[in-house]
């Protein structure tokens, strides 16, 4: 009886995690699903199937570095170059993914690889502001959902990219480009508000990111202005919320 | 040959990103290094959100400035995530008009 009466709460928890993940991961799905059109679209054109299309969103998940995958194979680029742009442009992520599993120690491998696994720039973005579920009971339902959310949204979009083919008149599909740097904003507003210090470690990102984009890659520009942009919250963020 | 070029980027991508959750057990990490860690959100959505904005219409970088201030006003404001990125959606439309 008693265990039973635990069960039930364990169950009712995990979904509550569960919902929560997918209302917190919303606006990822609204960013993803024109900007995953959009890449489904130019990936038709580049000469891609809707299959290979649509594996690559499933096997990659990373927005960007899908967008240089598609153009390079319409340029005739080689496998090589292709992967080395990737690996390039992606290896931000392990900094992120460091930031990130370091909140979810207490989590086994077992969660700790498949969250780590569906880490990208918006999924880190919108987890690392929610770090306080990651001390609650079942709180890695709740991550999972916030990925799962936007990956089915990022999947789903590149598909039906790649079969409706230009759906979205030019003008409105661009405008839309905004969304995910919006949601960034969006994200990065309200931690400025409660500790104004937030708002120089990321505008000394943005400067060191600008710097370094004049002789580097976009990767490794963003690599170093969040490496050290980061490093000068040690300094800034002393001993203030942990 | 797409499917070599898709498994391969799928390989690179993955692999920085898991490798942190099986290191991160054998690390105990020193107080300004765990601080570090805790910044890295701040400074990524930083670098994240600039210079890349300035390309949302790659010819004139001054309408991706005005939809971000758009966004920060929303922010401030208080309002939901969606409705900051339906705002700036809409500030970017219509300047494109």
């Amino acid at each position: 009886m008693d265990t039973d009466t635990a069960d039930h709460q364990n169950t009712s928890q995990s979904i509550h995690m569960f919902r929560r993940g997918i209302a917190v991961g919303f606006p990822i799905m609204l960013g993803y699903l024109p900007i995953a059109l959009a890449y489904g679209v130019l990936a038709k054109q580049a000469g891609m199937s809707v299959t290979e299309l649509t594996l690559m969103s499933v096997m990659v998940f990373a927005g960007a570095s899908q967008f240089m995958g598609a153009n390079m194979i319409a340029l005739g680029a080689g496998a090589v170059e292709i992967v080395v742009a990737t690996f390039v442009l992606n290896f931000r992520h392990f900094v992120m993914s460091l930031s990130f599993v370091n909140y979810l120690r207490r989590f086994g491998l077992k969660w700790k690889i498949p969250l780590s696994m569906g880490l990208t720039d918006e999924t880190f973005a919108v987890s690392a502001l929610h770090t306080t579920e990651a001390k609650k009971e079942k709180g890695s339902y709740f991550y999972l959902a916030l990925i799962l959310t936007a990956y089915i949204a990022w999947i789903a979009g590149s598909f039906l990219g790649g079969v409706l083919g230009d759906v979205i008149p030019e003008q409105l599909s661009q405008s839309m480009g905004i969304a995910l740097y919006a949601m960034f904003i969006g994200l990065l507003i309200p931690s400025v508000k409660k500790q104004w210090r937030v708002g120089l470690v990321a505008i000394i990102a943005m400067l060191i990111n600008l710097l370094c984009s004049q002789f580097m890659s976009e990767g490794w520009a963003i690599v170093c202005g969040t490496v050290l942009g980061g490093l000068s919250g040690v300094f800034l963020l002393k001993g203030e919320e942990q | 040959m797409i499917i070599a070029i898709i498994i391969g980027m799928a390989l690179v991508t993955m692999i920085p990103r898991i490798i942190p959750a099986f290191i991160v057990d054998k690390l105990q990490f020193r107080d300004w290094v765990n601080r570090w860690l805790a910044a890295i959100p701040y400074a990524a959505l930083g670098a994240l959100i600039f210079p890349g904005i300035l390309s949302v219409i790659p010819e004139q970088p001054l309408i991706g400035l005005l939809g971000g201030a758009a966004a920060v006003l929303l922010a401030y404001l208080g309002l939901n995530v969606i409705l900051v990125v339906i705002g700036a959606i809409l500030t970017v439309f219509l300047l494109t008009m």
